[in-house]
């Protein structure tokens, strides 16, 4: 058994998890649901295998460092940590049908990585042979996971909302299946309230590592400043709640602000500027 | 005040955000209002991707080459080419500060009294602003109900505090009320840094040094400009680069000894010095940064019949004139040429001559093989017969060198960040009264976070003790 065998696996099970899920919006069934939720569980399981497998094989081979050094690596890591974060909203908040809207992102990252990635494991340049790299990518990712798993909620928030704009109507049956709006609202607070602390120590994790190996724990280099126009649109969105005319849609859109820029922190700011976060190139 | 998207308990910032007066009426309210803290934050964003968009702090000639002679006197007007140092961006920066002491002034003394000076009387009042109250009848001595109540708080929940007015007798107990003060440590921590930041500007540097390998440095060059002296001198022992079989960088090494009055100090003799291993003395430390060669490439250049032997020495870092005039670089070297050129052996060097007239041209010259460099040069027109002699290399180290008496402030902001955004997020402030009055218990409760986690809890310790108030009757 292989990593690559298995991550192949993890991509065939999320996808099958999406389509269910679909089917469950359209259905309301549900068995259907606890079929959804356990593929996507599964393909969890086989992606947590397959990551350590991975990282037993770089040792194997002899470069010995945790799989989070490439692109490849941390899109399947973004994977792993969307869904873990769903099946904690889902778990510990009973509302099966968000995974029709979470379970894509996992989805989309695993199928872009196994089809579009180099995926060979790749000895570690010497700026990433810290142990910060694992405290840092952790963080960060995880935080990044739970603003996917609230902006896939504020889209819900927002078809829910229109649709009761609209009174309800022939979309209400799709849409009793949604939790209320209030509860959205709430889920949406929550999942941002663990993406911020997470965000926040991966920015200080950073900072702490760029001292360490460069002497400067802030340089305003273009993927420190996008994680910090992440962090301010959160901070936005959390003084939002105590705020007039800031609560509900405007919440919504901030939460899917905040994610469209996180994405572009991540992806980018490596593949339209410059900077020294370039996934695995020989920096020094 | 999490669950429940619109039903926001905290009266005091309400109170603030519906004030209509408008913002001009008074400064105060201006800056006490989280519309400007919305407004600071987005803005804040926004403008902060101007920076990583228009490269920051290059030559003013590398900007006249990519945007017009017009523009560029705009951008520098505005500041673009140094924003976040810019008159505007620090402004910003300053209103935010401002904004949230502000609103820390304000809120701060009414959470404070909360904290110590807590209601412990659950008046009628009091009771319907709670949203979970329970009543229940329990008969009995009032003494013993309110220490087999008092009892049971402790043992479930808090020790409560008794008051006893008009023969009705309060419980009072709660936990975790200083969590109400997190947020503002979590202000707090914001300025902790801004501190830590300006400590550092103002009493620290960077700098950067290279150092041949044997030689040894008492001065570095700062950003600033300014030419700083270190105290102490350091010297460059040797430096190595090691690669991957794919050729890949693996470690840059340097090997470091710091020196008092020309002496090595114990404990830092021959320190290696890798990326993300620095070292420091005296509060400076040294990062491995970058590298090169300073050293030589030797040279026997003649005609083609063997006649007019001149050496030429090619710098590894320049060019080198060879006698016809055309100039010389050495694009690269190796001790053995046999793993690319199976037969061949020994040194060779891959160079590129450029003609007087212009054009160039690259040949591989051998130390073992002159006849090869004969016929090469036979071969090509009129160019002269060059021989490679062998290289002196002279690698030199580059190290940012950094003094930063803020980083401690820094750090001591970011932990009270951390640990105030995990106890405003994951704490609540619980409180719990009980009233027992003409043989009614009655309990009421609230929290200042996750109200539908309260509620349960509520839920179970009312239903507990009525049990036990019931039991205690038997």
């Amino acid at each position: 058994m292989t990593s690559s065998l298995l991550f192949n696996a993890t991509t065939i099970a999320y996808l099958a998890s999406m389509v269910v899920f679909f089917a469950f919006l359209a259905t309301r069934n549900k068995g259907i649901g606890l079929t959804g939720s356990l593929l996507a569980y599964a393909g969890f399981a086989a992606q947590t295998l397959a990551i350590a497998l991975r990282w037993k094989e770089s040792y194997d081979i002899g470069y010995g460092h945790a799989p989070l050094s490439n692109l490849y690596e941390s899109v399947v890591f973004f994977s792993w940590t969307i869904i873990l974060i769903y099946m904690f909203i889902e778990l510990k908040y009973k509302y099966r049908i968000v995974g029709a809207f979470v379970v894509p992102f996992a989805f989309l990252g695993m199928s872009w990585a196994q089809l579009g990635m180099q995926s060979g494991i790749e000895p570690l340049v010497p700026a990433l042979q810290s142990n910060w790299l694992l405290y840092h990518v952790v963080t960060c990712f995880l935080g990044y996971a739970a603003f996917a798993v609230a902006c896939g909620i504020s889209i819900m928030y927002l078809v829910k909302a229109r649709s009761e704009e609209g009174g309800g109507g022939a979309a209400g049956g799709l849409m009793s299946m949604f939790p209320p709006i209030r509860v959205l609202d709430d889920l949406n607070y929550r999942a941002i309230m663990i993406g911020f602390p997470l965000l926040t120590l991966g920015i200080i994790t950073g900072a702490a590592w760029a001292n360490y190996a460069w002497g400067t724990y802030w340089s305003w280099d273009p993927k420190e400043t996008w994680s910090l126009i992440v962090w301010f649109i959160y901070a936005a969105f959390l003084h939002a709640r105590f705020t007039r005319g800031w609560v509900g849609k405007r919440a919504a859109w901030l939460s899917i602000i905040g994610f469209a820029a996180t994405i572009f922190c991540y992806l980018g700011v490596n593949l339209f500027l410059s900077g020294l976060h370039s996934y695995g190139s020989s920096k020094m | 005040m999490a669950s429940g998207g619109r039903g926001y308990t905290i009266k005091e910032y309400v109170t603030v955000t519906t004030n209509q007066r408008g913002f001009l009426n008074s400064p105060w309210d201006f800056f006490c209002s989280l519309k400007l803290t919305m407004f600071l934050l987005i803005t804040l964003a926004i403008t902060s991707i101007i920076g990583t968009i228009i490269p920051q702090g290059t030559p003013a000639r590398e900007y006249l080459q990519q945007i017009s002679p017009a523009k560029f006197k705009l951008y520098q007007a505005l500041g673009f080419f140094d924003m976040y140092h810019s008159w505007w961006f620090v402004l910003l920066l300053c209103l935010l500060t401002i904004n949230l002491i502000a609103c820390s002034i304000k809120r701060l003394p009414h959470i404070w009294k909360a904290i110590t000076q807590p209601v412990t009387v659950l008046d009628s009042g009091l009771e319907k602003s709670l949203g979970n109250v329970v009543s229940f009848k329990a008969p009995g001595e009032p003494e013993k109900l309110q220490k087999q109540v008092a009892a049971f708080l402790t043992a479930e929940f808090a020790e409560p505090v008794a008051t006893e007015s008009d023969g009705t007798r309060h419980l009072f107990a709660r936990k975790a009320p200083w969590c109400r003060l997190s947020v503002y440590f979590v202000h707090l921590s914001v300025i902790v840094i801004f501190i830590g930041a300006l400590v550092g500007s103002f009493f620290g540097y960077k700098g950067f040094v290279t150092i041949m390998e044997g030689d040894s440095i008492a001065k570095v060059a700062a950003r600033s400009g300014k030419e700083v002296d270190l105290g102490f001198s350091v010297r460059c022992e040797k430096f190595s680069v090691s690669l991957y079989d794919s050729g890949a960088p693996r470690e840059f090494r340097s090997i470091l000894t710091v020196l008092e009055n020309g002496k090595p100090v114990p404990g830092y003799e021959h320190v290696p010095v890798i990326v993300n291993e620095p070292l420091t003395y005296k509060g400076i430390t040294f990062y491995q940064s970058s590298y090169g060669n300073a050293g030589e490439y030797r040279f026997l250049v003649t005609d083609r019949d063997g006649r007019n032997a001149v050496p030429v020495t090619v710098p590894a870092d320049g060019e080198a004139t060879l006698p016809d005039g055309s100039g010389v670089h050495v694009l690269e070297t190796t001790p053995d040429i046999a793993p690319y050129s199976p037969g061949l052996s020994g040194p060779a060097a891959n160079l590129e001559i450029h003609a007087p007239g212009g054009g160039s041209e690259r040949v591989v010259v051998y130390a073992n093989h002159p006849e090869l460099n004969i016929e090469h040069a036979k071969q090509h027109g009129t160019g002269p017969v060059i021989h490679f002699k062998g290289e002196e290399k002279r690698m030199y180290t580059g190290l940012q060198v950094a003094k930063d008496p803020g980083v401690g402030i820094v750090w001591l902001g970011c932990l009270l960040m951390v640990v105030g955004i995990f106890a405003a997020f994951f704490l609540s402030h619980r409180r719990v009264w009980v009233r027992i009055q003409h043989g009614t218990v009655t309990m009421g409760g609230n929290a200042s976070k996750n109200q539908a986690a309260f509620q349960h809890f509520f839920d179970a310790l009312a239903d507990k003790l009525a049990r036990e108030c019931s039991g205690g009757k038997r």
